[in-house]
C-alpha cells in the first residue's frame, strides 16, 4: 500500500521537529529513513504508525486519510528495536496476541501463526519465552508478531541496532527477503548507511527535520546532492579540501593543479569531496604527502596521508602495499569521480 | 575479600548486639509451653494450660479469640485488597497516562506518604461518628485502607515505571485497546509488586493497633492488638502468661508469612521487572 506524508508536521511542547515533510513510499517498496540520531526520523516512524499525534498535514494510506486514526485501526505492523516482546508469554502466545485481541477463531490463529512461523523460520522456538531467545531469535519472533496480521505496512525502528556485527548481516538479508516474499511496503528507520543501502530500494536521507535527498542507495553514494549527503554516506568517510578555481585550472591547497574542471567562471572557492577509493596509486602520481596512520581491515588497508600543505586526505587499498607510517608517498586521483560543493555545501 | 579482612570479629560483636533480641524470643517461646516457679527463672514444666484460651470459653466481658481472630483476618484481607486494587490502577494512572494536574497528585502523594497520619486521627474519629461507622470493623477498614494508600501507590508506581514503554505501543499497535494492554501486558510485567504490596498490606492491617483501638473499640469489632492490650488493662489480676501465649498466638501468622514469601517481600525493595 502506497504511504503519503503531505506537509506533515510534528511538534514536541513548542519545539518543532518535522516540519512540511513530503515523502511518497511506493507500493510494496522498502524505503530506508537514514539520518544521524535527532534527525527525526523516529517521530516520523512514531506519526506513520499513530503512537505520536501529527500536528499538522495529512498521512494517506493508499487514499485514505488516516491523520486522525487510533493505532489500533492503522493496521501497521511495527518492530520496534528493543524487540518489545511480552516477555511473560511465550513465542506462540506472542505472535498469536494481535490475532487474539482480533478475536479469530482458535484453529484460524494456530493456522496463521504456523504460517508466519514458517516464513521466519522459527516453528522449533514457538514453546519458548522471549528470554529464552537469543537476539537474533527473538528478532524473527517480533517480525513474525508484526506481519502475522497481514498489515498494510511493516515498520521497522532500528531493527538491527541490538545485535552483534555477524547476526545483523544475517537478519539484514532475512528481513529483506521476508519483506519481498511478502510484498509488503516496509519503512526501516536506521542511522546506519550500510543497512539502508544494503536493505532498501530507495533512502530518504533526514537531516534537522527535513529530508535532505531522496533517491536509489547507488544514485545517493554516486550523486549527492550536498555535502552533508557525501558526508554521512560511505565508510570510511570522504574527506574535503578545499580548493580555487582559477582560469579553467582548480587549484588544491597543495597546489596541485586540476585541469577543465568545467565550473562556471563565477565561483572563485569551493570544496572538492574524495572519496577514499578515489585517491591511490592506481591513478597515476601528482598528489604528494606523509602516511600519518595505517589502519588494516584484513581485506582492505586504510591510509591517513597528510598532504605537503597539512591537509589530510584518505586512501582505501587492497591489502599488501608495502607502507608504514612516515613513509612518503606520490599518488594520484580518479578525476571523473570527484565531487565539487560551494562553500555553503551545496553540489555544484 | 576474605583474605584481608575476618569475619570473626563482626560476628562477635553482631552476636553480643543481638543477644538481647534472642533471649526475648526465646523466652517468649519457652515461657508460653513451660511454667516456672514464682523466684525463678528456670521453667520446672511444659503445659499448654495457657493456650486453653483457644478452646475454653471466653470470660464473661472478654471476646471470644476465634471471632476477634476472624475480625484481624477480615481487617487484615480487605484493607490488603481494597490498597492492591486502588494502587493498581491508579499507580498506572500516575505513572503512564497524561491528565490535568498530574504533577499536583503527584506531589500530594508524596506528601501524604510522609505525612504523619496520627495527628488527623481526631477529625477521623469526628468524621466516622458523624457518619455512623464509629466502632464498626467497616470504618477501620476504609480509614487504614485509606491511610495505606499512598505507600501502595507509590511503590506501585515504581513498579510500572519500569515497564517499558514499547510492550505498551508494541500492544496497541497489536489493534489492542488501551485497558486490554494494562490488563494482558502490562500487569503482568507488576505482579511480584502487587503480590509483595498484598502481602506487605495484610500484615500492616494484622498489626494495626491505634486505629482500632481509637475507632472501634467495643468487643464486635476487636480485633487481636486490642484484644492483646484489653488483657493488660484489666486493672487487678494481670496474667502474664496469657498475655504471652495470646501474643504467640498472634505473632504465628506473621512469623509464618514472613518465612514463605521473603524472596517476594524483597521485590518491593528491588522494584525489578524481571520475574
Amino acid at each position: 500500500m502506497q504511504i503519503t506524508l503531505q506537509n506533515f508536521t510534528k511538534t514536541f511542547d513548542d519545539v518543532t521537529v518535522i516540519e512540511d515533510m513530503n515523502l511518497t513510499v511506493k507500493d510494496g517498496e522498502m524505503l530506508a529513513l537514514l539520518g544521524p540520531s535527532g534527525c527525526g526520523k523516529s517521530t516520523t516512524l512514531f506519526a506513520i504508525c499513530g503512537i505520536h499525534r501529527v500536528n499538522g498535514g495529512k498521512i494517506l494510506f493508499g487514499d485514505r486519510d488516516v491523520s486522525d486514526l487510533p493505532s489500533q485501526k492503522r493496521n501497521v505492523g511495527v518492530v520496534f528495536q528493543s524487540y518489545a516482546l511480552y516477555p511473560h508469554m511465550n513465542a506462540y502466545e506472542n505472535i498469536a496476541f494481535p490475532l487474539k485481541v482480533r478475536k479469530d477463531k482458535p484453529a484460524d490463529i494456530k493456522r496463521q501463526v504456523h504460517e508466519i512461523a514458517k516464513l521466519t523460520h522459527i516453528e522449533e522456538l514457538l514453546e519458548r519465552k522471549p528470554g529464552q531467545l537469543s537476539g537474533g531469535q527473538q528478532q524473527r519472533v517480533a517480525l513474525a508478531r508484526a506481519l502475522v496480521r497481514k498489515p498494510d505496512i511493516l515498520l521497522l525502528d532500528e531493527p538491527l541496532a541490538n545485535l552483534d556485527a555477524k547476526l545483523r548481516l544475517e537478519m539484514r538479508a532475512e528481513i529483506r527477503r521476508i519483506q519481498l516474499e511478502t510484498g509488503i511496503t516496509a519503512i526501516l528507520v536506521t542511522h546506519d548507511q550500510v543497512e539502508a543501502m544494503s536493505m532498501c530500494d530507495r533512502i530518504a536521507l533526514m537531516h534537522d527535520g527535513k529530508i535532505v535527498q531522496l533517491d536509489k542507495p547507488s544514485e545517493m553514494y554516486n550523486n549527492p546532492a550536498n555535502k552533508f549527503v557525501a558526508d554521512f554516506l560511505g565508510n570510511p568517510p570522504i574527506t574535503f579540501l578545499d580548493a580555487k578555481h582559477q582560469g579553467d585550472l582548480l587549484v588544491l591547497p597543495n597546489g596541485h593543479e586540476i585541469k577543465n574542471p568545467k565550473l562556471a567562471a563565477s565561483i572563485q572557492s569551493l570544496q572538492v569531496g574524495i572519496r577514499p577509493e578515489c585517491f591511490g596509486p592506481q591513478f597515476g602520481t601528482g598528489i604528494k604527502g606523509v602516511v600519518k596512520f595505517i589502519e588494516k581491515q584484513g581485506r582492505e588497508e586504510l591510509f591517513d596521508i597528510e598532504l605537503t600543505d597539512g591537509s589530510q586526505l584518505r586512501s582505501i587499498q587492497p591489502s599488501g602495499a608495502d607502507l608504514s607510517i612516515g613513509d612518503d608517498v606520490d599518488w594520484g586521483l580518479s578525476l571523473d569521480d570527484l565531487l565539487l560543493f560551494d562553500l555553503q555545501g551545496e553540489r555544484l | 575479600m576474605s583474605h584481608n579482612f575476618r569475619h570473626w570479629p563482626i560476628i562477635v560483636i553482631l552476636s553480643i548486639v543481638s543477644l538481647p533480641l534472642i533471649i526475648m524470643f526465646a523466652f517468649q517461646i519457652i515461657d508460653t509451653f513451660t511454667t516456672h516457679p514464682i523466684d525463678s527463672m528456670i521453667p520446672d514444666r511444659i503445659t499448654f494450660e495457657q493456650f486453653s484460651f483457644l478452646w475454653d470459653e471466653a470470660e464473661t466481658g472478654r471476646a471470644n479469640i476465634w471471632k476477634v481472630t476472624l475480625n484481624t483476618f477480615i481487617f487484615a484481607t480487605t484493607t490488603a485488597v481494597v490498597v492492591c486494587s486502588v494502587s493498581m490502577t491508579t499507580a498506572y494512572a500516575l505513572s503512564r497516562l497524561n491528565f490535568p494536574f498530574r504533577r499536583f497528585f503527584l506531589g500530594g502523594l508524596i506528601i501524604l506518604h510522609a505525612f504523619p497520619t496520627v495527628t488527623l486521627i481526631i477529625a477521623i474519629f469526628l468524621i466516622l461518628q458523624i457518619i455512623g461507622l464509629y466502632d464498626t470493623l467497616l470504618g477501620v477498614i476504609m480509614v487504614k485502607a485509606a491511610l495505606e494508600l499512598p505507600f501502595g501507590i507509590w511503590i506501585m508506581k515504581g513498579f510500572y515505571d519500569n515497564v517499558p514503554w514499547e510492550i505498551e505501543m508494541a500492544g496497541v499497535q497489536d489493534g489492542a485497546s488501551r485497558f486490554t494492554v494494562w490488563w494482558k501486558l502490562v500487569l503482568p510485567q507488576v505482579q511480584p509488586g502487587i503480590f509483595a504490596l498484598m502481602i506487605f498490606s495484610f500484615l500492616s492491617g494484622w498489626s494495626e493497633f491505634l486505629l482500632p483501638q481509637v475507632l472501634a473499640p467495643g468487643n464486635d469489632a476487636q480485633v487481636l492488638s486490642t484484644y492483646l492490650t484489653a488483657l493488660i488493662a484489666d486493672d487487678t489480676k494481670i496474667d502474664f502468661a496469657l498475655f504471652k501465649a495470646v501474643g504467640m498466638f498472634y505473632a504465628i501468622p506473621v512469623i509464618a508469612i514472613y518465612l514463605i514469601f521473603q524472596n517476594k517481600l524483597m521485590n518491593i525493595y528491588g522494584g525489578g521487572t524481571k520475574g
